[in-house]
């Protein structure tokens, strides 16, 4: 099954810079379907990006963010090579988990 | 003292008070949209809506007038059902006048 | 009648206040027409080189530019994109794939859409033409605004990118009549708001309309299908046609209609030349 996250990290002198995609719907759960029905609220309510054991970014996210969420950072360290972990769980306690090489 | 009101006055006062009413009320009874009005009136605002849907060009503030009118005369509130089948009329008649009027008018926006 | 009245003035003025000199041909000329329209963009925009007209309110606005390029490293239409090349490579029911109705098996003709099929005697958009490969082998066809289309269509412009808009107008006066109505339909005032494609797209590309950034009529099919942001998702060409008429209040016809057709036929003439970027992100 292909995973919910496209994660590109790449080293930058001191720092490294990270873009993320991630396939998620984020219902807010006031969304109403064809049928008048609600939507039930559906979303990420964290997410980790984590470097040679430790957490560089910590996402705590509620229903305002939308849906297939992008994210971009950078965070001090990080070599070519390493390393660089990517997990979210959601508010049904749905998750996803994938690794990258920084770049 | 003499200014009180003599009883035969306060008695026209009284009898004209009760006319009053009267009228009053009968012409708030006229004034109330029947069922059959609101029929009428929807017909009519249905029938421009059908004229300006041979045109292709209709508005959804048109079929939203028409959805209320409905939906009123569903409670038996005529009033505003007619209300609304009016303001359905008067939509659908300027949508077919914008049909119109553009069928040449759309040219003096062209680039040439 | 006051009302009707005071409707009859504000159209009168709004006509004339946009009124041009009177001296076209009788007989639709497309290719002098399709000059004038790419020339009225690049006088009114000399520093966009004329590609660059596909990517719309980005080749306008510089601080959307710079936002949409670091999406792009991303983009949002990824998912909608891989969807689209499961489908086209997914069998139907009876064994034959959507590669088997069309030239190059589907592969890099976005480009060549919509065609006048003179047999029939109308325009054939890409979208019509999956629809009909669809029945064609017994399946249902797609609703024209879903997202399975979108998707479908999405991967065969992907396939395309780069390539120039080639529609091609035979000589053939029913095809004339089809580029006119496009064009008719693009230039007439509709909706309570008495708003022509022509009124954002022509006259005010480049300008705010409340939160967006109109893009120019010149190469705006060419992204198509849209990544909306304010969809969460892609969209075809028939969404974003009815989509539009309801933002100004024209009830939309049903997608597909001949109106719409013609349309296509007639913007994408008139991005002949221009490359296919689609599928496109928009906010």
């Amino acid at each position: 099954m292909a995973s919910s996250i496209r994660v590109r990290a790449i080293a930058n002198g001191e720092t490294t810079d990270v873009q993320t995609l991630i396939q998620h719907p984020m219902d807010s759960g006031f969304v109403k379907n064809d049928k008048g029905e609600f939507i039930p609220a559906h979303f990420i309510q964290e997410l980790t990006f984590e470097h040679d054991g430790k957490k560089v970014f910590v996402a705590d996210w509620g229903t305002a963010v939308s849906k297939d969420p992008y994210v971009k950072f950078s965070f001090k360290g990080g070599n070519k090579g390493d390393d660089l972990k990517v997990s979210w769980i959601d508010n049904k306690g749905e998750s996803d988990i994938t690794t990258v090489k920084i770049q | 003292m003499n200014n009180t009101v003599s009883s035969k006055a306060r008695w026209r006062v009284l009898w004209l008070a009760l006319i009053l009413w009267l009228l009053g009320s009968t012409a708030s009874v006229v004034a109330a949209g029947s069922e059959s009005e609101f029929k009428s009136a929807y017909a009519t605002a249905e029938a421009a809506e059908k004229e300006a849907g041979r045109l292709r060009n209709q508005w959804t503030v048109t079929e939203a007038a028409l959805t209320k009118a409905k939906k009123a005369a569903e409670k038996n509130d005529f009033d505003s059902a007619i209300e609304f089948s009016m303001e359905a009329e008067r939509l659908a008649k300027a949508s077919i006048f914008q049909a119109t009027s553009e069928k040449e008018a759309w040219k003096n926006l062209e680039i040439r | 009648m006051a009302a009707l009245a005071a409707i009859l003035a504000a159209f009168a003025s709004l006509t004339l206040w946009s009124a041009q000199p009177a001296g076209a041909a009788d007989r639709p000329d497309p290719v002098a027409e399709a000059a004038a329209f790419r020339n009225y963009f690049v006088k009114k925009f000399p520093e966009v080189k004329l590609e660059e007209f596909v990517n719309g309110p980005y080749a306008l606005n510089g601080d959307m530019r710079r936002q949409w390029q670091e999406i792009d490293q991303f983009s949002p239409y990824e998912f909608s994109l891989e969807k689209g090349k499961e489908l086209f490579a997914t069998p139907f029911a009876n064994g034959k794939t959507y590669a088997d109705c069309f030239p190059n098996r589907g592969v890099g003709i976005r480009q060549n859409y919509p065609y006048f099929d003179a047999s029939e005697g109308k325009v054939v958009t890409l979208e019509l033409a999956l629809n009909r490969c669809r029945v064609a082998n017994g399946e249902r066809p797609l609703s024209h605004v879903g997202d399975a289309m979108a998707a479908l269509t999405a991967h065969m412009a992907f396939t395309s990118r780069g390539k120039p808009f080639d529609i091609k107008i035979p000589d053939d006066p029913r095809a004339l009549e089809a580029f006119e109505n496009g064009k008719r339909y693009f230039y007439t005032r509709r909706g309570q708001l008495n708003f022509s494609c022509a009124t954002c797209h022509v006259q005010y590309p480049g300008e705010h309309m409340r939160a967006e950034v109109l893009a120019p009529a010149l190469g705006i099919l060419n992204a198509m299908p849209i990544y909306r942001s304010e969809w969460g998702g892609m969209g075809t060409i028939s969404r974003r046609f009815t989509t539009c008429n309801s933002q100004i209040r024209s009830l939309p016809l049903e997608p597909q209609s001949e109106e719409y057709r013609d349309l296509e036929y007639y913007l994408s003439y008139l991005s002949n030349g221009l490359p296919i970027s689609g599928p496109g992100a928009r906010p």
